[in-house]
Formats: C-alpha cells, sequence, structure tokens
C-alpha cells in the first residue's frame, strides 16, 4: 500500500473524536479501581473499630491527606504521561511536597518527643504487615491504571508505569488508613511510603511492556 | 530579520496544520485528509534526515507513524503546540524501530530539536517495503470487512453495517480494534 492510500483510507469515515475520552477513562479506572480496593479491603481486613474516635484526632486527617495528596499529584503525572510532548514541569515538585511535609513533621516528632518512645513511634505495632497490606489494596487500581494508560499514548514507558503504580499505592494507601490504627508522622512517612512505591516500582518494571504501543 | 520572518513562516504552517487537525477531530473528513497528508512529507523528511543509514526504512517508519498518530489522534490536547505533539510520537515510533533492529546502527542524531519539525517537508515517497494492504488481508474477518467497506469503499457506517449483516457498533469497534491491530502486527515485527 502507498502512503497515499494509507492517508485515503485512514481519513475516510474517521468520525469525531471526543475531547473528553481520555479523562472519561480514567475516571472510570479509578472509580473501578477503588470500588475494587474497598472490597478488597471490606472481605480481607474490615475497618478499624474505632473509626468514630479515630476521626477525631488530626492526625488521622493528616494521613489521610497525605495518601490524597500524592493520589492527586500522581494522577497528573500520569495524565501528564500519556498523551506525547507533554512535559511534567512542576509535577515532580508536587509529589515531593508531600513527602517531604510528612517527613518534617517526623523528625519533629521524633527530635521532640520522648527518646525511650521513638522505637514506637516509627515502628508501630503493624510495619511487618503495613507496606505489603498498602500494595496489595492498590493491585485493583494497579491494574485498571495500566489499563486506561494502555488506550493513550505514553512515550516514557518506564515513567508513566512508576506514576500509575504510585498512583494505585497512594489510592490503595487512601483505603488502608481507614483500617490501619497507625498515626504517628514517623510511621507513616516510612511505612506507607514504601507501600506505595511497591507498586510504583512494579509498574517502572512493566511499563516498557505493558504500555508499549 | 530574515530568521524572524522564517519563524512566523514556520509557526503559520504550524497552526494551519494544527486547525486542520483540530477540524478533523471535529468530524471534518477532508481537512483531516488535508492534515494527514501534509503531515506525511513532514514526518518523511524528519525520519530521512534520522535514518541516513536506513534509507529503505523511511517510508515503512512514515506509515507506521501516521497509523500510530490516527489511532491515537484522541491524545491531542488542544492547547499543546502540535509539534510538540507529533514530534513526540515521531521520535517514540523511531526509537521503537531502532530497538527492534538489534541496535546494528549506532544513533548519532541527539534528536533533540523539537523545533525544526516543520522546517523541513519531503514530498518524495519511495515505496513501502511493507505492504500494509497484505497485513489488512491478516486480519479477523469482524476486522477487516469494516475497515474494507468504510475505509477503503467508502460506504458509511450504516451501509457498512448492512452489507456485512454486523451491527453498526460492531463495525465501529471492528474499524477502532483493526487499525490497533495492525499497528500492533508492525510493532511485532511483520
Amino acid at each position: 500500500m502507498k502512503t497515499v492510500d494509507l492517508v485515503d483510507m485512514l481519513a475516510a469515515g474517521a468520525g469525531v473524536v471526543e475531547p473528553s475520552a481520555t479523562t472519561r477513562r480514567y475516571a472510570a479506572a479509578l472509580g473501578w479501581g477503588t470500588l475494587g480496593a474497598a472490597l478488597l479491603m471490606g472481605l480481607l481486613l474490615g475497618v478499624r473499630r474505632d473509626l468514630g474516635i479515630a476521626v477525631l484526632l488530626p492526625m488521622f486527617w493528616v494521613k489521610l491527606a497525605f495518601a490524597a495528596f500524592l493520589a492527586a499529584a500522581s494522577l497528573l503525572a500520569v495524565l501528564r504521561l500519556s498523551r506525547p510532548g507533554r512535559r511534567l514541569s512542576w509535577v515532580p515538585g508536587a509529589l515531593a511536597a508531600p513527602v517531604l511535609a510528612m517527613w518534617g513533621l517526623a523528625a519533629f516528632a521524633l527530635t521532640r518527643g520522648d527518646p525511650a518512645l521513638r522505637a514506637g513511634m516509627f515502628f508501630g505495632d503493624t510495619w511487618t504487615s503495613c507496606p505489603f497490606l498498602v500494595a496489595l489494596l492498590s493491585a485493583p487500581v494497579f491494574a485498571a491504571v495500566l489499563w486506561a494508560t494502555r488506550g493513550l499514548a505514553p512515550t516514557r514507558l518506564r515513567l508513566a508505569g512508576a506514576a500509575a503504580g504510585l498512583l494505585s499505592g497512594a489510592v490503595g494507601a487512601l483505603v488502608y488508613s481507614l483500617h490501619c490504627p497507625e498515626l504517628t508522622a514517623p510511621f507513616l512517612g516510612f511505612w506507607y511510603l514504601l507501600g506505595m512505591l511497591i507498586p510504583a516500582a512494579t509498574g517502572a518494571l512493566l511499563g516498557p511492556r505493558v504500555l508499549r504501543w | 530579520m530574515q530568521r524572524i520572518q522564517e519563524t512566523d513562516r514556520l509557526n503559520a504552517g504550524e497552526e494551519r496544520l494544527r486547525k486542520r487537525l483540530l477540524r478533523g477531530l471535529a468530524g471534518d473528513e477532508s481537512a483531516y485528509h488535508a492534515f494527514l497528508q501534509e503531515l506525511s512529507a513532514h514526518l518523511r523528511a524528519f525520519l530521512r534526515k534520522r535514518l541516513v543509514g536506513l534509507p529503505d526504512e523511511v517510508e515503512d517508519l512514515v506509515q507506521e507513524s501516521l497509523l500510530a498518530i490516527h489511532n491515537q489522534r484522541h491524545t491531542y490536547d488542544a492547547g499543546q503546540p502540535l509539534t510538540a505533539w507529533i514530534h513526540a510520537i515521531a521520535k517514540y515510533k523511531l526509537i521503537d524501530l531502532l530497538r527492534r533492529r538489534v541496535k546494528r546502527e549506532q544513533l548519532t542524531d541527539p534528536m533533540d530539536e523539537e523545533a525544526d519539525f516543520f522546517s523541513s517537508s519531503d514530498n518524495n515517497a519511495a515505496e513501502a517495503r511493507r505492504d500494509l494492504g497484505k497485513l489488512l488481508e491478516r486480519l479477523p474477518e469482524r476486522q477487516r470487512l469494516p475497515i474494507v467497506r468504510t475505509k477503503l469503499e467508502g460506504l458509511s457506517v450504516a451501509e457498512a453495517a448492512r452489507v456485512t449483516g454486523m451491527s453498526e457498533s460492531a463495525v465501529k469497534v471492528g474499524v477502532h480494534r483493526g487499525l490497533k491491530a495492525l499497528a500492533a502486527m508492525i510493532r511485532g515485527g511483520a
């Protein structure tokens, strides 16, 4: 087939392209993925029993905000990375901001608090399971977001995979925080982050193969 | 002074092409045709300059890039410079090709001059070595028939649905999936 014939063929009956198609795709992916994560948590873990008391504590909201900010910033990163030629510009800064803020809080808590309590603040009661449960709950979102990204056109596949993984990790952490009893900044700034980085690293590994187009 | 005029001329060219794409995305078929036509010349010049050692690959890659741009045209954001979008796709397809080719040729061109993408254009199409028509024949019927009826014979979706006995949405889905499958076959080295 000659190139002019290909042009004829592609243009024939090309139809209208909905400008909002990409955002709708991500909205659907996040909606179904979050629902999946919530179901998974309902089945395996359940909501913490003292949730009614926890919502009165400022640190509970700091924890939610930490995950929500990271989710929002990584969603921006995914959206930009899945369109050819879009630059990330200030998005890496937006990703770093909640992490740095949490580390700031952690440093404050560790230096001001009783030295004897430091290990407890860092390890909490659940450090052995927390990162894995965050990663587990992120799995439905991970699959859904990779599906959405595959329908677009990422050109930096490793980075796009990592951003998709981080997004799913942050949503997984958001859902997990309704179960998790830990509320100290050193714990959140390390173990939660580690949990989110597991899907991010998986995404970076899978990206070049799964997202190729 | 001359430089400024040159830049203005390039910007005007990009703006014209961008308008055609936007009209095409809104459903204007002839504007979209003109866009693809003009774009193929720019792609050819861009790729020929960067595939100096592989002249035989140029036309195949022009076609592959056109197919990719068509399949992924929903990722163009109207607020974004057209050059950046096209350059990123062409560069991605070029790197993909070079990876496929077991890296025989060393990549010598840094390929980062996004700004001069529209400064050159080449209407001299060589013969493509890969025949997309033949690849098309290898698609399953539910994808091939909709493409042949609507895109080669020029029937409307409704007419194609009547002729093939498929539903209208099956025709649309068939075209969409078929073109993606075609791109995947090329990627797989067909």
